[in-house]
């Protein structure tokens, strides 16, 4: 049976990542879609699996009650979303809806987790490449922050 | 140095705080300027404000300038209605490029109101398209009803041979572009880094992350323009009050060469 | 050729200048100060009058000397004549719903600026770089430059703050004289040395009925320039200074002086180069009628870089240190050569005595001389 690790492999994400490695995740690995429309997790679920978007757009969505809900970001073709499941209580701190058709690889937390504490050289691995991400989130949000088109009196 | 008096043909709202105003061309050969440069606005009484020409160039009968609300004489303008008058001076400072990206791909990106200065620039590239290689447009604004040339927007991405991309800061309701600052844009735009010219136009801190995600794209620096805002009063060198290091960037910019700018554009207060 | 005028037939060049149609500028006490002015005679003149100047500090001294010039750079230099501290632009009328601007006319008479001190004539040359040499020129300091006689006064004495020979500038004057005179003065003995650097200048020296001058009244001129270079106390190393500033633009120096500096802007008001400018717009009552008039500005007002939003230069460290690069170094890429002429006028006016070659100094790294 064709297993998903090469489509893993060709994944932005994974890129470099030696094979062994890549054939550990490819056992937590599974194909999903999701319909425009549907929220893959919602704020507060535990965080099961984190994805990687292979086409569509996913938005992250908070609530605000007089506001309604309010997106902080969208990912599309070639970017992960979650990293909830790397951090306890592994619970979701956002809604996550598919803005368009979203096919993705879901990667599952458990499995993932067993696995880095089993061999740290692969946590290590996908630490490195979370850690890239969670640094250009970051300073995304911080130039968010700025408000830099906002008039200021 | 005496604005020369010019009446408005039309203005219409784009979006809370900005409007874009149409005026008939100042003489029987039309309006001739660059994508890039700018016109000072006087309006009788109040006093005088640079704001950057956001028409097409190939259109010389009218002058289109998309003009923010933030003080005094840009609310003197927007107070304006069709027949009215304003005194205008200009063209004034150095265009955009777009001669020389010719033969090469060209990747423009624009925050908020910056995109008005570029316009222009993506008039003139339409106009003879087949001169360049791919051209992407990468444009961030606050919200989705912030977006400015909503409608001529949708049009352009309906051509095939503009990749035009859209993204806001923040989004109430239903949008479903995306969200994130428009350097986020830049990783997953397709062109050839050492064979694209990059036009900027934005606040400055947007700039200053934009050429950092595009030099890490690869493209070389002395391709990258971006344009300046400073305090310009005269329009043509003379008052001092637009300098930024050595250059007077009412004569010598407001686009410059990033490799120009590059060492003051991290400096506190220049 | 040089000529010898002797000091009590001045008159002659105020005669030959009148009967040219020239309206003459020059040097005059007024208020415990010398100031350029319209003057008639060579009574005008200060005669016997010298200045003492230091940091801060500026005083008319009663001298024994006959000399007409013995003063150096006094508080205003010939800047405002050509370049006035406020001149009205144009007028907009709105009637009927249409706008009619029409720029204002200005009358320019002739005029001779008789002493004018090498200083201040290398900032003459400055001030045509930086208004009729590029790609825009002002018309109004156009035909008054172009109405200008000029006769140049070389410094046979060094004032309290001049650096004019570090900076090139003096005490000798270079080109852009139509006129040039040198004032000896000896125990039995008062004349002018006069030479012409023009066809307009050279006109005006038969009517001075003037001798050739000897080749050792000639060597006596030198002498005395030689002496003032000698004298002068300050200096400013340009070497390199421009690239040196630009390099410096975080030094911690600027935060020191900014805690000395009050931003008054007195430097820029008595600059002979500095040429920021702003406008003010104003109605009538009625609101019909509108002008504009333009106004020396200066770079130590937080307005000045205002972008909407706020003050891009909102401290006084960062306004110093446009000051001062602006003059030293970015001027030199603006319009080719120093924005500083030695006069020493920032240094004497600078209510706290800033004195701009100490901190060039202390920029370089070494240490101050003047304590």
């Amino acid at each position: 049976m064709e297993t998903l690790q090469p489509i893993l492999a060709e994944h932005p994400f994974f890129q470099k990542l030696e094979p062994e490695y890549l054939a550990l995740i490819t056992g937590c690995a599974s194909n999903v879609k999701f319909d425009a429309g549907t929220y893959i997790f919602r704020e507060g679920e535990e965080a099961h699996h984190f994805y990687l978007i292979r086409q569509g757009k996913v938005g992250l969505e908070i609530f605000i009650p007089e506001l309604g809900p309010v997106t902080v970001q969208t990912a599309g073709e070639g970017e992960l979303i979650g990293w909830s499941w790397l951090v306890p209580p592994y619970e979701w701190h956002f809604d996550g809806q598919a803005l368009e058709l979203t096919r993705a690889i879901a990667l599952n937390a458990k499995c993932l987790r067993q696995k880095c504490e089993a061999d740290h050289d692969l946590g290590y691995q996908l630490l490195k490449r979370f850690v890239t991400i969670m640094e250009q989130r970051l300073q995304a949000t911080r130039l968010q922050l700025l408000d830099l088109y906002g008039s200021r009196t | 140095m005496v604005p020369v008096p010019c009446r408005v043909m039309r203005t219409y709202q784009e979006t809370g705080d900005t409007f874009t105003l149409e005026l008939e061309s100042l003489s029987q050969d039309g309006f001739s300027f660059r994508p890039g440069q700018f016109n000072m606005l006087y309006i009788h009484g109040v006093g005088e404000v640079p704001i950057s020409i956001s028409g097409d160039p190939h259109k010389p009968e009218s002058v289109v300038h998309t003009v923010r609300v933030v003080g005094i004489v840009t609310w003197g303008i927007k107070k304006l209605r069709r027949r009215d008058f304003l005194g205008i001076r200009g063209p004034f400072g150095t265009p955009w490029p777009v001669d020389l990206a010719e033969g090469n791909d060209v990747v423009i990106v624009a925050g908020g109101i910056g995109l008005a200065p570029l316009r222009p620039a993506i008039y003139d590239i339409l106009a003879r398209r087949e001169k360049f290689g791919k051209f992407v447009l990468l444009y961030g604004t606050r919200g989705p009803s912030d977006i400015l040339y909503f409608r001529q927007l949708e049009d352009w991405r309906a051509r095939f041979d503009f990749d035009l991309h859209v993204t806001v800061d923040r989004a109430f309701g239903p949008w479903k572009g995306n969200v994130g600052v428009v350097t986020t844009l830049i990783p997953k735009a397709h062109f050839d880094p050492v064979n694209t010219v990059a036009l900027i136009c934005g606040p400055e801190v947007m700039m200053r992350f934009t050429i950092l995600e595009l030099l890490k794209k690869g493209i070389p620096e002395d391709k990258i323009f971006i344009s300046m805002e400073r305090n310009m009063k005269c329009g043509i060198g003379l008052c001092g009050h637009c300098q930024f290091g050595p250059h007077i960037v009412c004569r010598d910019g407001p686009v410059f060469p990033y490799s120009a700018v590059r060492h003051l554009l991290g400096i506190r207060e220049i | 050729m040089t000529y010898r005028l002797e000091a009590n037939a001045l008159d002659r060049l105020f005669k030959a200048l009148g009967t040219k149609g020239y309206v003459i500028f020059g040097p005059t006490v007024r208020d415990s100060a010398v100031v350029y002015d319209r003057i008639e005679s060579p009574n005008d003149l200060p005669a016997g009058w010298a200045d003492q100047q230091t940091n801060g500090s500026y005083r008319l001294v009663k001298t024994d000397s006959p000399a007409y010039f013995d003063f150096t750079a006094p508080p205003q230099s010939w800047k405002r004549l050509l370049f006035p501290p406020s001149l009205h632009l144009f007028r907009s009328h709105r009637r009927n719903g249409t706008l009619e601007i029409l720029e204002e006319e200005h009358e320019t008479e002739p005029m001779a600026f008789l002493g004018v001190r090498p200083c201040d004539l290398r900032a003459l040359a400055i001030l045509d770089s930086v208004y009729l040499n590029g790609g825009a020129s002002d018309s109004t300091y156009r035909q008054r430059r172009e109405k200008t006689l000029i006769i140049a006064v070389n410094c046979t004495r060094a004032g309290g703050t001049c650096f004019c020979a570090s900076m090139g500038t003096g005490p000798e004057a270079g080109a852009g004289f139509d006129l040039c005179l040198t004032e000896l003065v000896s125990e039995h003995d008062h004349y002018f040395l006069v030479e012409s650097g023009s066809a307009k200048g050279e006109s005006c020296v038969s009517p001075l009925q003037a001798r050739e001058a000897t080749p050792q009244e000639q060597t006596s001129g030198r002498e005395a320039i030689r002496t003032a270079a000698a004298a002068m106390g300050r200096s400013l190393q340009t070497q390199g200074l421009p690239e040196l500033l630009a390099a410096n633009l975080s030094h911690p120096r600027w935060d020191q002086i900014a805690r000395r500096c009050l931003a008054c802007a007195n430097c820029t008001m008595v600059c002979p180069t500095c040429f920021c400018s702003t406008v003010e717009d104003s109605t009538d009552l009625s609101g019909a009628i509108a002008s504009r008039t333009r106004l020396w500005d200066s770079c130590f007002t937080a307005e000045f870089s205002y972008i909407h939003g706020g003050s891009l230069r909102p401290t006084i460290k960062s306004r110093y240190r446009q000051w001062m690069t602006h003059k030293l170094s970015s001027w030199v890429a603006q319009f080719g050569s120093f924005g500083c002429v030695g006069c020493g006028r920032c240094i004497t006016w600078c209510p706290v005595g800033i004195d701009l070659t100490e901190e060039a100094r202390i920029l370089r790294g070494q240490a101050a001389e003047h304590v």
